[in-house]
């Protein structure tokens, strides 16, 4: 997003992940305008520090789904910030939050996808209809 | 009543057995395998094991037809999310969520979640309860209604002893509504005269206490309040 031209603000409770960000950058993070604060995404103080009063996008994609679901509803309801996007690995919780007006991308549900179309692609190949494995 | 409990720690499990013991049906639901298993030796059927933020978990435990959910895991984002969904998604009738960290309660509130308990919170009450320096004690909030009410006792350098509560300055949206004297409580009427070691109650709109604690404080002679 950045090297597209976007300003991005990264929050991440371990400082150490910021070398993670400059992996295959050949000048600094901050160098090519980005911004890093250190600090978990519950605390109002580092969302805001973070920059999230003038953000566009908001995207929540922590380890933990219940984590993602909740910052997300904090940066759509406190911060009113116009487009929230929350990672939920579980297909279940991703579906229903996303009928209620929660943008949830499951990670789980893609891959399952990919995996069922790779399925039928190489079935399709070996040319035994009839023969089609159903994918799990 | 059928009351689903998440959280199998100290909190979890002691709530799980006095529910119990009074009558009412329970599932405690835990995710750690090897607490479950020490609880359910104890608990038996009345224990279930699984994350209770996977829907499926719920739905096994029968949350259709629970009457109170509540979440007490170490974990505030879990407890939200639970009650959250219980109340939204299961239109569950009563919710009750741990806070585990007092400065997540405004994301508890945020997202409906209420009502939420905070045991720093709770300490912190009975703290101001049994520390007279912090003068005003917060009896009652009802934070639906806009109201609170409030203790306060008053010291020797009280401004107000030996005055007519007739001659007070209440602050708008404030009202003394009784008066501990010597172990007894009374309605003051405009001619009570307060005393050192008073114990006074007040009921007052959130935000009056600053200026009860004015008038009522030491020093400020005429006791007008500004």
């Amino acid at each position: 997003m950045l090297r597209e031209g976007h300003d991005v603000s990264c929050l991440d409770e371990d400082p150490e992940s910021h070398a993670r960000l400059e992996v295959g950058l050949d000048k600094s993070w901050e160098d090519l305008g980005g911004q890093f604060t250190v600090g978990a995404g519950l605390e109002t103080e580092a969302l805001e520090a973070a920059g999230i009063e003038r953000a566009d996008v908001f995207i929540a994609s922590t380890d933990g789904d219940n984590t993602n679901i909740i910052i997300a509803q904090i940066a759509q309801r406190r911060y009113e910030v116009p487009t929230v996007i929350a990672r939920v690995l579980d297909p279940l919780r991703a579906e229903w939050y996303q009928r209620q007006g929660l943008n949830t991308v499951c990670p789980t549900r893609v891959a399952i996808d990919m995996l069922e179309g790779a399925v039928r692609e190489s079935a399709g190949r070996d040319g035994t209809p009839g023969n089609t494995p159903t994918a799990a | 009543m059928y009351i689903i409990v998440v959280g199998a720690g100290k909190v979890g499990w002691n709530l799980a057995r006095e529910l119990l013991d009074k009558g009412h049906e329970v599932t405690l639901i835990e995710s750690d395998r090897r607490r479950y298993l020490t609880v359910e030796q104890e608990l038996e059927h009345n224990v279930s094991y699984g994350d209770a933020s996977e829907l499926w978990v719920l739905e096994r435990a029968g949350i259709q037809r629970a009457d109170m959910v509540i979440a007490v895991t170490g974990d505030d984002e879990d407890n939200m999310l639970i009650c959250q969904v219980a109340k939204e998604k299961y239109l569950v009738n009563q919710i009750i969520a741990r806070v585990n960290n007092p400065r997540n309660r405004q994301h508890f509130d945020l997202l409906g979640v209420k009502p939420s308990v905070s045991a720093t919170d709770l300490i912190l009450r009975l703290l101001e309860h049994e520390v007279p320096e912090y003068g005003l004690v917060h009896l009652l909030d009802l934070q639906e209604e806009q109201l609170e009410i409030i203790e306060m006792l008053l010291g020797k350098d009280s401004s107000v002893t030996g005055r007519r509560v007739g001659d007070l300055q209440m602050p708008e949206g404030s009202l003394l509504i009784s008066v501990l004297r010597a172990g007894k409580g009374f309605v003051p009427t405009a001619d009570t005269v307060l005393e050192e070691g008073d114990e006074i109650l007040a009921v007052l709109d959130p935000g009056k206490e600053e200026d009860l604690k004015v008038l009522f404080g030491p020093g400020n002679g005429n006791g007008s309040g500004t």
